[in-house]
């Protein structure tokens, strides 16, 4: 073998001493689960005796999705209906909310940087805090929110055992929670929207409302889309609130898909891992497609 | 002159609205702490008072001490786990980010947006398969569970290699003319010059390693390495109607977060403009 040859050799296995480490990480941990899953949703698969696994086809999907029967049925179609319904309440809070703040916060009034600290602050709090923090304030008895609103004349309300306030608690502890990123996100995308184009905007003689729809909002869509996508997919996998929170309840009104997996794959008397992963499967490709149909939908809005 | 009054009114008004809702935004916390250092009877005896009537530690005595479930173990744990990632994920991380943004190879590009297509593919997915490569590896109950699947992300490799595409190629030029090989450019050139990139992959890290709940609620079945939200939502239960003490848990369970934030709150809002304005 030539000098030069030995060194080109060598050379191209540069890169790979730099992205293997990274690379053989990614697909133990990442690719293999991920088809190593398919595998397992075709199973009635046993986690701690690997022996009594049977193979059962498509069985696992038709019972979540077609059987009527079948009570794992009953539990992915609740399940889904609650996911969907935390989805459809969060999303819209979650994104207008952070966007209101962003623009109030874009004119750089006086001590900017300590609302953004505060605002952004609760987003470090791991779930557990959060839970905590709420079931302390929304107390029905002694909590300090229905202690204000009695001061105002107003019975104690149930927040967290009685629906709709159920949903309204995990919908405000999540935009408490979450609402610091999407936040920051849009505050540097309006900080690009060129002041000359609101200038147009007021010699025309346009509304607050007008100068977001037809000048803002047009102008950070990117930005917009990708928050959209982001705090949908995070509000699908929606866990900590309902399990700590409400514990699912009132009469599994609040006990989400995420709830269920975990509950069929590794508790009971009777785990199937099968089913919760068949479950976690068909959520994934309804999250997919959801992200890929907003994706769509946001961009014809700003056509 | 006439634009310049227009601007100072929307900054007034800007100023009120803010002010009103970063008060009710900060509220809870302030009751929180401030129910830490009530005593039980007056937690629960129903006062609005942000002070205390009777200024008591009795509830952080109780909860340090505490040998069922102690707070202060949690935190332990949880600094260990995450601190344990946080160190190999800068490692793989950025030889990673060093591969796809400044070396030049085949198919480079299209390796790297494979990966980060992978992103999109929901985690709920890779559960199930997950903790049974637990049970093969027997990592069931043990640290490597926490530290390693976690290695694989593709979030910090992204940040980095951002910031290495920006860096000059005459530098990595004359370092080469200069007799430097790769690992030498990587070790001595690359990672100083992306220190600020590598503060802000080690603040997420550690914040998403940190906050985990899901996965150490399922991989581990004992307090020996059991983490701090795990652990807080065990005392949920124990503590039950004691506010004083869920609430002093509470209060521990933010200070690290918080002193970390304080110190660093420029990297922790560059890390989130960065991914959210190249979305």
């Amino acid at each position: 073998m030539k000098p030069q040859d030995a060194k080109s050799l060598r050379s191209r296995l540069v890169p790979g001493a730099f992205f293997l480490p990274h690379l053989i990480i990614f697909s133990i941990f990442f690719v293999f689960p991920f088809f190593y899953g398919i595998y397992i949703s075709f199973f009635d698969w046993n986690l701690f005796n690997p022996d009594l696994r049977e193979f059962v086809g498509l069985d696992n999907f038709r019972r979540i999705l077609f059987d009527s029967d079948s009570i794992y049925f009953r539990y992915f179609w609740n399940g889904l209906r609650n996911t969907l319904t935390f989805v459809v309440l969060s999303v819209p809070p979650l994104v207008i909310f952070p966007l209101i703040i962003a623009s109030l916060m874009n004119v750089e009034p006086k001590g900017y940087k300590i609302f953004r600290a505060i605002f952004y602050l609760p987003n470090l709090f791991s779930i557990a805090t959060l839970v905590l923090i709420w079931r302390w304030v929304l107390n029905t008895n002694v909590g300090a929110l229905n202690l204000t609103l009695g001061e105002l004349g107003i019975d104690n309300i149930p927040w967290l055992s009685e629906q709709p306030f159920a949903w309204i608690s995990l919908v405000l502890m999540t935009v408490w929670w979450t609402i610091g990123g999407n936040m920051i996100i849009f505050t540097a995308s309006l900080k690009e929207v060129p002041d000359n184009l609101y200038e147009a905007g007021d010699i025309d003689g346009a509304s607050i409302f007008q100068k977001m729809r037809y000048i803002t909002l047009p102008y950070i869509r990117n930005q917009l889309i990708y928050i959209t996508i982001m705090t949908t997919i995070a509000s699908f996998n929606v866990f900590g609130q309902p399990q700590l929170g409400t514990e699912g309840g009132p009469d599994e009104s609040t006990t989400v898909l995420m709830m269920y997996i975990r509950n069929i794959a590794f508790t009971g008397g009777r785990p199937n891992p099968g089913v919760a992963t068949a479950m976690a499967i068909a959520m994934g490709v309804v999250i997919i497609l959801i992200g890929v149909g907003q994706a769509k939908i946001i961009k014809r809005m700003g056509d | 002159m006439a634009l310049k009054a227009v601007e100072d009114k929307k900054k007034r008004i800007s100023f009120w609205i803010l002010s009103i809702v970063s008060i009710v935004w900060i509220l809870p916390i302030i009751w929180v702490i401030s129910t830490s250092f009530k005593t039980e009877s007056e937690a629960v005896s129903g006062g609005l008072n942000l002070i205390p009537r009777e200024f008591t530690f009795e509830s952080y005595r109780y909860i340090f001490t505490d040998d069922q479930h102690n707070v202060l173990f949690y935190v332990f744990n949880s600094f260990r786990a995450a601190g344990l990632h946080v160190f190999f994920y800068l490692i793989v991380a950025s030889l990673a980010a060093y591969a796809y943004g400044i070396l030049q190879f085949k198919g480079r590009d299209k390796m790297f947006w494979m990966l980060v297509a992978t992103m999109m593919i929901p985690v709920v997915m890779n559960l199930v398969p997950l903790y049974s490569l637990m049970i093969t590896f027997e990592w069931i109950n043990s640290l490597q569970a926490l530290v390693v699947p976690g290695l694989g992300g593709v979030f910090g490799i992204f940040l980095l290699r951002q910031f290495n595409l920006g860096i000059p190629r005459d530098i990595i030029e004359s370092a080469q003319i200069d007799g430097a090989n790769h690992f030498q450019i990587y070790w001595r050139l690359i990672l100083p010059l992306t220190k600020p990139a590598l503060v802000v992959v080690a603040l997420f890290a550690f914040m998403a390693n940190w906050n985990e709940y899901l996965w150490p609620l399922v991989v581990l079945n004992d307090d020996t390495y059991r983490t701090l939200p795990v652990g807080l939502a065990l005392m949920q239960g124990n503590y039950n109607i004691y506010y004083s003490r869920l609430m002093a848990a509470t209060t521990v369970s933010m200070i690290p977060v918080m002193a970390i934030f304080m110190v660093a709150q420029r990297y922790f809002i560059k890390g989130i403009t960065m991914t959210g304005s190249k979305g």
